[in-house]
């Protein structure tokens, strides 16, 4: 892998020049849109399908590149601080992950910037004549992205012992760089949405800064940094998942079998603060435009909120239960497997409740029989008072199932355990009794009001969550084990529950992009420049059910032809490798 | 009774269980649509509580394993290998079969409404908009009573008495007329949306989601701004809903 390294170099820098130098020719450009048309034809697919394809493959890879590393540097620092060789490993695995993806990402985005410049050369005049001040700060935060991020990735063994303060500073470094672009790209897409500091005829009258500080620019970054690192633990758990299924050695399905467990661990961590997230933004969205916000949660893409419910439900349900097969490797676990039916009777009816539409697909007859599409009883399931609780309460199981996996080879020795564990669950009990009760509340007052309840809900959740944490952490510090985890023997189910998980991750980004975006409906920027071409028609949600699927299709081709071609670098040097694997304790019932 | 520690029979008894609750258990009965969404998750959790940990799923597959390669079992076999098709075939006819009645359609919640209507030749801003007959309490008795009088005399036929979308032409129309006493319908919207829905009708549905087969008349030809904002306030009285508060936006 290191002898294509200046060729690899190469053509990042090649390509980020050459974006360099289009956009320094875009002002010359945007005087001369007068002169051109408007629009272009892509051939055979059309001009839209072929940016949205690119688009978001490009962003795929982007959220893949931008959210490992903010986790790996985390890994990094836990093996630095505990002298732990395996977390040094684990880390330098997922960096090698996140190289991999590094210059097919940087091709993607110039690719797209070359059909917006060639296809909708009115709609990047005008979003050039807004941002153009930001290519510049875009295209040099890439360049020290790349460079940094090339260092930390190359300086592994450079920068170890007593400089590793300064590997893991360029590990910080280019998470810093990398939010930054993540910001920079999201004002433009956010500015499309939301437009701000400009008039109703499109001319700047805010700065450049207005623009980019509007409506939906923060509720947006947060989404997408929270749901990066999401991403970026499916696709590595993914990963370990391929390896583990494909090793040939205990040793190497037990590494394989902590990495997924590693990446799956990350991925729920995240995972549980993304509704939150969401619902932020969502709400924003409807504080800045009701039409935008009623079009997305009531209108024509309200049926993309019972997919995304579905989606999401597996993820849930993927996620909890490879913990509990996870639980089959250690010794001591089998104490807990009592609880596991009771939060799958949790979890199955959260998700039932948060998959039940509001308005129901009914025949005439069913239509009559309940007095309209709304049924009367199970109609009281379609709002968000019952779609907020069930989900808090899903992601209050998801956490007691990882509080569970956290201690089940451990017994505490602390004299105040008792106490510890009533506290614990009294702090869930009232979590949930709270979050049921703003949920019925929430259906006796208006919806202003039932709005707010939200907060209540997630605090009182959040507020177990860390209280929680806070007595579970010195409660089973220097706890006596009841055995060691057999890294390795995990079920090979569980591996596709890991790749599954990727995969639904993977789908559901595309759709909810594909909600985001669509409710722009017939404008490019909205209320501001209007889509005229042929494809300014908001697709049905079954073809961009469609497209989505393809594209997700077409990734994860590319995130494994990408591997394999790491992978290839490691062949027959194994033992040679600067990193070696660490082994874990696995493969047997023998402790090693 | 050791056949009943078995895993796949208690799975079955689950699924079949959760049928006859989800089927028969809920009045008004549950769309099909939904029953099938809901059989779906139960059968996903399911198959993840069976395989959950090595002896359940093992317990699972044993009956599963016999019965396709023991030959004490070849009858069952011979049942289940011809039985199992014909069911799946008898399903896919009744999905595929044509019925003398319009087959089921998605259906939006509410229509978006659009930024602006024209009204009487003025313009008017829907968001934001906020019913100008509150700013006076004192006459909100008034302008009450005036709204239930327009709504007895223009839309009691259709949206019913008791304001629940059960009046005497509803049961001609699919969809049915809204039913303003459930609390997803009035109660989650500005009073701007109503006005623009009533003065509008289905004639100024938008595009997108259509048909959306409204025969709700665009009262604007008949009606007065102030008695539009009358009606508006009517439903929220008599319904006891709150209509639905602007944000405060930054």
């Amino acid at each position: 892998m290191k002898r294509l390294t200046p060729r690899r170099a190469c053509v990042v820098a090649l390509v980020l020049f050459g974006a360099l130098l289009a956009l320094s020719a875009l002002p010359a450009g945007a005087q001369e849109a007068a002169k051109e048309p408007a629009y272009r034809e892509f051939p055979y697919i059309g001009s839209r399908l072929a940016v949205w394809a690119v688009a978001q493959l490009h962003l795929n890879f982007a959220a893949f590149i931008l959210g490992v590393p903010i986790f790996a540097v985390i890994i990094e620092i836990i093996g630095w601080r505990t002298s732990d060789a395996r977390y040094d490993w684990l880390s330098h695995e997922f960096v090698k992950l996140t190289f991999a993806a590094f210059s097919t990402t940087a091709l993607l985005g110039a690719l797209l910037l070359f059909l917006f410049v060639g296809y909708y050369p009115r709609f990047w005049g005008y979003m050039t004549s807004v941002f153009f001040p930001t290519y510049w700060v875009y295209a040099l935060l890439f360049f020290a992205e790349t460079f940094t991020v090339y260092l930390w990735y190359y300086g592994w063994d450079w920068l170890s012992g007593s400089r590793k303060w300064i590997h893991v500073g360029l590990g910080v470094l280019s998470n810093l760089f990398g939010t930054a672009i993540l910001f920079v790209a999201n004002s433009w897409v956010t500015f499309m949405m939301s437009p701000a500091g400009v008039n109703e005829a499109g001319a700047v009258t805010g700065g450049v800064w207005a623009a980019i500080n509007n409506f939906t620019w923060m509720p947006i970054n947060i989404h997408r940094l929270i749901a990066n690192i999401v991403f970026g633990g499916t696709i590595a758990g993914a990963y370990a998942a391929f390896r583990f299924l494909s090793a040939t050695t205990d040793e190497e399905r037990a590494r394989y079998d902590w990495m997924g467990y590693v990446g799956n661990f990350v991925a729920l961590s995240a995972f549980i603060v993304l509704p939150f997230a969401g619902y932020w933004l969502g709400r924003e969205i409807y504080a800045f435009n009701q039409t935008m916000g009623i079009t997305m949660m009531g209108g024509f893409m309200s049926w993309l909120w019972i997919i995304q419910a579905i989606l999401i439900g597996i993820l849930f349900l993927g996620s909890n239960y490879y913990l509990w097969l996870g639980m089959e490797r250690i010794p001591g676990a089998e104490r807990y497997r009592k609880y596991v039916p009771p939060m799958l009777i949790v979890l199955t009816i959260g998700f039932m409740v948060w998959a039940t539409p509001r308005s129901m697909v009914v025949t005439l007859d069913e239509a009559r029989a309940m007095g309209g599409t709304h049924h009367p009883l199970l109609g009281f399931l379609g709002v968000m008072s019952a779609k907020n609780t069930v989900v808090n309460l899903m992601i209050l199981t998801t956490f007691l199932s990882y509080i569970l996996y956290r201690r089940a080879n451990k017994v505490s020795t602390r004299p105040w355990v008792k106490t510890g564990m009533a506290l614990q669950w009294a702090a869930l009990g009232l979590a949930a009794v709270v979050v049921v009760f703003y949920g019925v509340y929430g259906y006796f007052v208006e919806s202003i009001v039932r709005i707010g309840f939200s907060v209540y809900q997630v605090l009182a959740v959040l507020a177990a969550i860390v209280l929680v944490m806070a007595i579970d952490v010195p409660m089973f510090k220097g706890a006596s084990s009841t055995g060691t985890i057999r890294w390795g023997t995990i079920a090979p189910r569980s591996q596709y529950v890991l790749i599954l998980l990727a995969v639904t991750f993977t789908w559901l980004m595309g759709l909810m992009g594909f909600a985001r975006s669509g409710i722009r409906q017939h404008w490019h920027v909205y209320g501001i420049l209007r889509d005229t071409s042929p494809d300014a028609v908001t697709p049905a949600l079954g073809y961009a059910s469609n497209v989505i699927t393809v594209v997700t299709l077409a990734f994860f081709a590319l995130v494994m032809f990408i591997f394999w071609l790491g992978g290839l670098g490691e062949k027959g040097k194994a033992g040679a490798h600067a990193h070696a694997a660490p082994v874990l304790a696995g493969g047997s019932d023998t402790d090693r | 009774m050791s056949f009943l520690r078995s895993r796949f029979l208690q799975a079955v008894v689950v699924f079949v269980g959760a049928f006859v609750v989800l089927r028969f258990g809920i009045r008004p009965p549950a769309p099909w649509s939904v029953i099938t969404l809901y059989m779906a998750i139960v059968a996903m959790a399911l198959l993840i509580f069976v395989s959950s940990d090595r002896d359940s799923w093992a317990s699972f597959v044993r009956p599963i394993w016999a019965t396709l390669t023991e030959p004490r079992y070849r009858i069952v076999r011979a049942v289940v290998v011809v039985g199992l098709p014909l069911l799946l075939g008898y399903y896919a006819y009744t999905q595929a079969a044509a019925r003398p009645q319009a087959p089921p359609e998605l259906r939006a919640v509410h229509p978006a409404p659009p930024d602006s209507i024209q009204f009487r030749g003025k313009d008017f801003n829907i968001s934001g908009a906020e019913n100008p007959l509150r700013k006076d309490p004192d006459a909100f008795a008034r302008h009450v009573a005036a709204g239930g009088a327009i709504y007895v005399r223009n839309c009691m036929f259709c949206h019913g008495d008791n304001l629940d979308g059960q009046g005497h032409f509803a049961h001609g129309f699919n969809p049915p007329p809204a039913n303003f006493q459930d609390p997803g319908t009035i109660a989650m919207l500005q009073e701007a949306y109503l006005f623009w829905r009533i003065a509008k009708g289905g004639p100024g549905l938008p595009k997108e989601s259509t048909p959306w087969n409204s025969v709700m008349p665009a009262w604007e030809d008949r009606l007065t701004e102030e008695q539009i904002w009358q009606v508006i306030m009517y439903l929220y009285a008599a319904t006891g809903q709150q209509p639905r508060r602007w944000e405060a936006t930054h």
